[in-house]
């Protein structure tokens, strides 16, 4: 099997057991298109929603004339409103997404990609459209859709870090960004204000292997990047440790400020604890947009 | 080579690397040690983060020292360091190897003929021509000088005498030739060494090879006050030491063995070294040599003969103790003359003849009573020496007077003679010179020795050849004779004073030793010896092991009576007519000196002569230095974690520690001993092995339920490592694939079956194979049984014990009913039993019973007591479990009470003769 095809399985295999992913849609735009997603109101749709009586304005083949039938006066059928919300995706494909410190634990960014295309998956699976940001693929629905981002997603990326592209995000839409957010918060700070300057809401999900977690190094040791770009050499690793996990859980709060001031959600998943877990974070931070 | 001390370096020039080692130490100390390279993507976080000042960056010391030990061990070990060095400077022209070759050398011979090897090799190197020769055992006429390597084949005839060289000086001054000798001292002086170094010193130049060694000799075993006295002496004299003494001797059952252990002290600054040995004279008398055990030479032996030995003698008066004066006494002379040297008995004849003496001395005894005449008859006809003495009362006597009497040597005629006396004619009579027939011969006799009374012999045929002493008239005055084994001796005269002054003289005392009664050493007394022939019976080599002297010359009285051990006088026990001497290598004047050697003489070790190469010490030194250093270095780095640090602990954990020998845990020795268990060997296939384990433990069920036998749960016996004799009953399945057992396993099964163990081995194949047809389990068990220690086998008869051990069975089916059951075969003789469907058979337990009816499966049953294999089909198929599991119950029934069953069968007979 092809990388593309392993990667596809894999999400399937694990978007298999979940529920449809029913994405909020609380502000209707010039975007939405008829889906669906029902808004459990009366509105477009395909699906029954009530029977009320006809009203001075309702069109005379709007009338339900098995129903009225049974009663003296008319009534409608109306349907529900349905419709279909957008949801972009940005997955870090930066070298520092490659790295993993134990051969029975999967890299950052296989971890990464799987997680967007299972949440992609149940997404299309309830009916939303779902893309990649940077304009490179737009948001549709479709299992060629899913086919098409899964290639997508197996492309790396030679940088050292990466940043949120906010290129090709719709107003109003729904944004995903996984990354390991180590490189400078700058980029992600600035990709968070602008979108939320366009009305969009989503969720910012951390990879961290689990050694970046605990830095367990000791003795006289140089650091360097995984694309090579930067290095720090010490001479005992253990009298930094302290220092470095104040650094990581320093910029941890960083982005929690961040998400909280943009109305985003934010969460750090590992790459040794089950991927289904981040998945069911997913689920329910969208769930609750 | 460059020479320090007794190290040499091939290459001394390398040492001047050590120069270098503390620029090293400035060199490594100002470089930390390299860091290591991680891909870590958190290092963007770690930007501008600074190390702590007080972190030490340099390479620790004693990783210093380590890394400049290692380097030091590398170049010293290049420069090839040799401990005491060789010049290997070729001699030329011919060259004598002269070995000492005496008892002194006995010890460490080997190390000397490795050494003359060595020597031999060197000259072989060299071409010389060689002799080697042994100066104990100097070659008659000329040296020959050949190859040394035909001598190096002859090597192993070299063997050390058990005397010292002699006589060295002429033989080297008599050769034609001259030669450089190497001589192998064994470092101890002799006499003529000095002289023989100057001749071997005119013939070319001598390297003596000799190291200190301890040496000692045993002196000959003196008996003295009632005890043994055994002196050693030693060289070089040194320090306070023990050494252990061990008497040797035939026990009772005619077997060499240690009969007494004693330990030999040496002061510290004394030459000599004394011991007491006091023994009881049965066992005093039964030793034959001391040794100093572990001493492997001809001097460390010293045989004891006559000397040692005291014989036991009984004296008996005539009866009615008078009060008399001691002088008076028949037996007051006999006392004296014996006490020093023999141990006397007084008692009664009866009780005398009990203990069995080695003489009984009869003094004016005439009568006997009839069952002291047989016992004496008896004791003499077993190798006793019965000495009577005349007196008043067998004068008076009708003692031998018709007929000879058997404890009389010859007929008496009635009343004796006395000569003159005061009632009598003629002058007392004196001796006359022994014939060289009589034991006496050589025995000077003294003027003053004369004869006034005697009892006389009756003319006789006879009497000519059993007179051992006369007086000079003719008349006998000891006659003897042979009675079986032993003898009978009259002295005509009496024990005391009073009709002849025989027992006043020294002549008495030496009468007694040649008729054997006393004993003393025979040595030194040239005289005595002198014209007389002994034959070694038994003789010393060097290394003191005794060797039958029966093929070598007898050896004149003369020489003998010089007791110096040589080439013409082997030590060792020689043999007369009616003693034995023996001659030893260590005289009891003997000393020993340490060779010294003038300052001019080139003295070379024995040993010390080896090289020692260190280079591949001190490179292997450096080797596992420079791996520590690695290990260290990691550790230091923080690169010995993970599966790092997991290989590393396994390998040092592997050096440190050997696995130990997995044995049988105490606990399972209890649990197997506390109560029965049966066990099933395991045969490695684990299907099988579950099958043997439930089959056992399904039979341990029955065997609780249906008898007294209460068997814990079974037990899987590893051949391997498992004790067996705890277990009176393996189950054995054999599989086509298991494999054979050690040799070790296979004593221990031959032990556990001659000592009672039962197999049942069951080839689980009956349903497709019988025996003889060969099925692969079939051949296994062959294959198994080839090393074991099975008697003969046969079909199991129809009267077995096995067939009535508990129930009465004539099948013995397991989960297949064939009937081809073989146990040991029953003996030949065996009768049927009078009114029983039985013989008598009244063997042991059967060690194997093999079969192929997969018992273990029929008996099986798994933990909640369900049988696990189906037997035969509906009710037949149960009934033949029964028979399996009765099978089972008498099986190990016969195991443990054996062949009770078959004895029933004399129950009849038993209660028929206690009348019941």
């Amino acid at each position: 099997m092809t990388k593309a095809q392993t990667l596809r399985s894999d999400a399937q295999g694990l978007a298999a057991p979940m529920p449809a992913l029913l994405a909020a849609a609380d502000q209707l735009a010039s975007t939405v298109m008829l889906g669906d997603h029902g808004r459990r109101r009366a509105g477009m749709g395909d699906i029954f929603w009530q029977y009320r009586p006809a009203q001075q304005g309702d069109e005379a083949r709007a009338i339900d004339w098995r129903r009225s039938a049974r009663a003296d006066s008319n009534f409608v059928a109306d349907k529900e409103w349905q419709i279909a919300q957008s949801v972009l995706l940005w997955v870090d494909q930066s070298a520092a997404m490659q790295f993993t410190s134990d051969d029975n634990i999967s890299t950052k960014s296989a971890c990464a990609r799987t997680l967007a295309l299972a949440t992609a998956i149940l997404l299309t699976r309830g009916g939303e459209r779902v893309g990649l940001t940077g304009r490179r693929l737009p948001p549709k629905r479709g299992a060629g859709q899913i086919r098409q981002m899964a290639e997508l997603l197996c492309k790396n990326d030679n940088s050292d870090f990466g940043s949120p592209d906010t290129q090709g995000l719709l107003p109003h839409s729904r944004a995903l960004f996984i990354s390991d957010f180590l490189g400078g918060i700058g980029p992600t700070k600035a990709a968070l204000f602008e979108a939320a300057d366009r009305g969009i809401k989503g969720c910012i999900l951390q990879i961290l292997d689990p050694q970046e977690e605990a830095f367990p190094f000791s003795g006289r040791t140089s650091f360097h990047s995984m694309g090579g770009s930067i290095t720090h050499e010490t001479l005992s690793a253990d009298g930094l440790k302290k220092r470095y996990l104040d650094k990581l859980a320093e910029r941890k709060d960083a982005l929690q400020t961040l998400a909280r001031q943009t109305g985003w959600q934010f969460h750090t998943h590992h790459t040794n604890a089950p991927a289904t877990s981040a998945l069911l974070w997913l689920y329910q931070s969208l769930e609750a947009q | 080579m460059w020479t320090l001390g007794p190290l040499g370096f091939t290459v001394p020039l390398l040492l001047l690397g050590l120069i270098i080692l503390p620029i090293l130490w400035l060199l490594l100390r100002a470089v930390p040690p390299a860091p290591v390279k991680r891909r870590f993507p958190g290092v963007a976080l770690l930007l501008g983060l600074q190390d702590d000042e007080s972190q030490s960056d340099r390479t620790p010391w004693w990783l210093l020292l380590l890394r400049l030990i290692a380097v030091a061990a590398l170049i010293i070990g290049f420069a090839g360091p040799v401990l005491n060095p060789t010049d290997s400077r070729a001699g030329t022209g011919n060259l004598l190897i002269a070995l000492d070759g005496s008892w002194a050398g006995a010890p460490s011979w080997t190390a000397r003929i490795k050494r003359v090897d060595a020597l031999l090799s060197e000259a072989v190197r060299d071409d010389r021509p060689v002799s080697v020769i042994n100066l104990s055992n100097l070659p008659a006429g000329d040296l020959t000088f050949s190859a040394a390597s035909t001598w190096q084949s002859r090597l192993a005839n070299l063997q050390p005498q058990p005397w010292q060289p002699r006589a060295v000086a002429d033989w080297v001054s008599a050769q034609t030739t001259n030669f450089e000798t190497q001589w192998m001292s064994d470092g101890i002086d002799w006499e003529g060494r000095t002289a023989a170094l100057s001749a071997f010193e005119a013939k070319g130049t001598v390297t003596v090879f000799q190291s200190p060694r301890a040496t000692f000799g045993l002196q000959p075993a003196v008996f003295e006050d009632g005890a043994i006295t055994l002196a050693a002496i030693r060289t070089p004299i040194g320090v306070a030491i023990s050494v252990p003494v061990t008497a040797i001797g035939l026990d009772p059952a005619g077997t060499e063995r240690q009969l007494q252990t004693v330990t030999l002290e040496f002061e510290a600054g004394n030459a000599t070294g004394k011991t007491a040995l006091i023994l009881p004279p049965e066992l005093r008398n039964r030793i034959t040599r001391f040794e100093i055990t572990g001493q492997r030479s001809a001097g460390a032996v010293t045989l004891t003969d006559d000397a040692l030995k005291r014989r036991e003698v009984a004296l008996i008066a005539g009866r009615g103790s008078r009060e008399e004066l001691n002088l008076l006494s028949p037996l007051h002379y006999l006392r004296e003359a014996l006490v020093p040297t023999a141990d006397l008995i007084d008692g009664t004849l009866t009780d005398i003849l009990l203990a069995n003496p080695d003489v009984i001395v009869l003094a004016d005894v005439a009568t006997l009573a009839g069952t002291e005449t047989d016992g004496t008859i008896t004791w003499v006809e077993n190798g006793g020496l019965l000495l009577r003495f005349a007196g008043p009362r067998l004068a008076a006597s009708d003692l031998g007077r018709d007929a000879e009497d058997p404890l009389l040597p010859v007929r008496l005629r009635s009343g004796g003679r006395s000569v003159g006396g005061a009632m009598s004619w003629g002058e007392p009579k004196e001796l006359a010179p022994f014939s060289d027939t009589s034991p006496f011969f050589g025995l000077a006799i003294p003027d003053d020795v004369t004869v006034s009374a005697q009892v006389m012999a009756q003319p006789d045929p006879t009497l000519a050849t059993r007179v051992i002493a006369q007086l000079a008239d003719g008349t006998p005055l000891v006659t003897r004779k042979p009675l079986g084994e032993g003898q009978v001796v009259l002295v005509h005269v009496t024990a005391n004073a009073e009709w002849s002054t025989l027992p006043l003289s020294g002549l008495f005392v030496q009468m007694l030793e040649r008729l054997a009664i006393s004993t003393r050493p025979a040595a030194g007394d040239a005289q005595a010896l002198a014209g007389t022939t002994w034959q070694p019976t038994q003789v010393l080599d060097g290394f003191g092991r005794l060797q039958d002297g029966g093929a070598l010359a007898g050896v004149n009285g003369e020489i003998l009576s010089t007791k110096f051990a040589g080439p013409d006088l082997h030590p060792g026990l020689y043999s007369g007519a009616e003693q034995q001497i023996a001659v030893n290598v260590v005289t009891p004047d003997a000393t020993l000196n340490v060779a010294a050697w003038p300052a001019r003489i080139n003295v070379q070790g024995m040993a010390g002569m080896r090289e020692t190469a260190f280079k591949g010490w001190l490179l292997a030194g450096a080797l596992g230095l420079l791996i520590l250093d690695i290990m260290t270095s990691l550790l230091i780095g923080g690169r010995l974690r993970g599966p790092r640090a997991d290989v590393a602990m396994a390998l040092i954990l592997m050096l440190a520690f050997t696995p130990e020998a997995h044995a049988l845990t105490d606990e399972e020795a209890i649990a197997a001993t506390t109560a029965v268990v049966l066990g099933h060997i395991i045969t490695g296939d684990a299907d099988v092995d579950a099958q043997a384990g439930a089959g056992l433990l399904g039979l341990s069920q029955t065997l609780f339920r249906r008898t007294s036998i209460e068997p814990n749960d079974p037990h899987a016996i590893d051949l391997e490592r498992d004790e067996l004799a705890f277990y009176p009953f393996l189950y054995w399945p054999v599989t086509a694939d298991q494999p054979l057992p050690s040799r070790n396993a296979y004593g221990k099964l031959n032990r556990y079956l001659r000592s009672g163990g039962m197999i049942l081995f069951d080839t689980r194949d009956a349903d497709t194979a019988r025996f003889g047809s060969g099925s692969p389990e079939g051949r296994k068990l062959q294959a198994i049984a080839r090393g074991l220690d099975i008697p003969a086998i046969e079909p199991i008869p129809q009267d077995h014990v096995l067939t009535r051990a508990f129930y009465l069975l004539q099948d013995f089916p397991g989960r297949y009913a064939s009937r081809d059951i073989w146990v040991e075969a029953s003996p030949a003789g065996a009768e049927l039993a009078e009114g029983m469907p039985f013989r008598n058979l009244n063997d042991g337990v059967t060690p194997v019973v093999i079969g192929g009816n997969d018992w273990a499966r029929a008996w099986a049953v798994d933990q909640y007591g369900n049988r696990m294999f189906p037997v035969g089909r509906g009710t037949a198929g149960e009934r033949q479990r029964e028979f399996a599991l009765r099978f089972g119950v008498n099986l190990i029934m016969h195991v443990l009470t054996g062949n009770y069953k078959s004895d029933q069968v004399h129950v009849p007979a038993l209660l028929d003769r206690l009348g019941q």
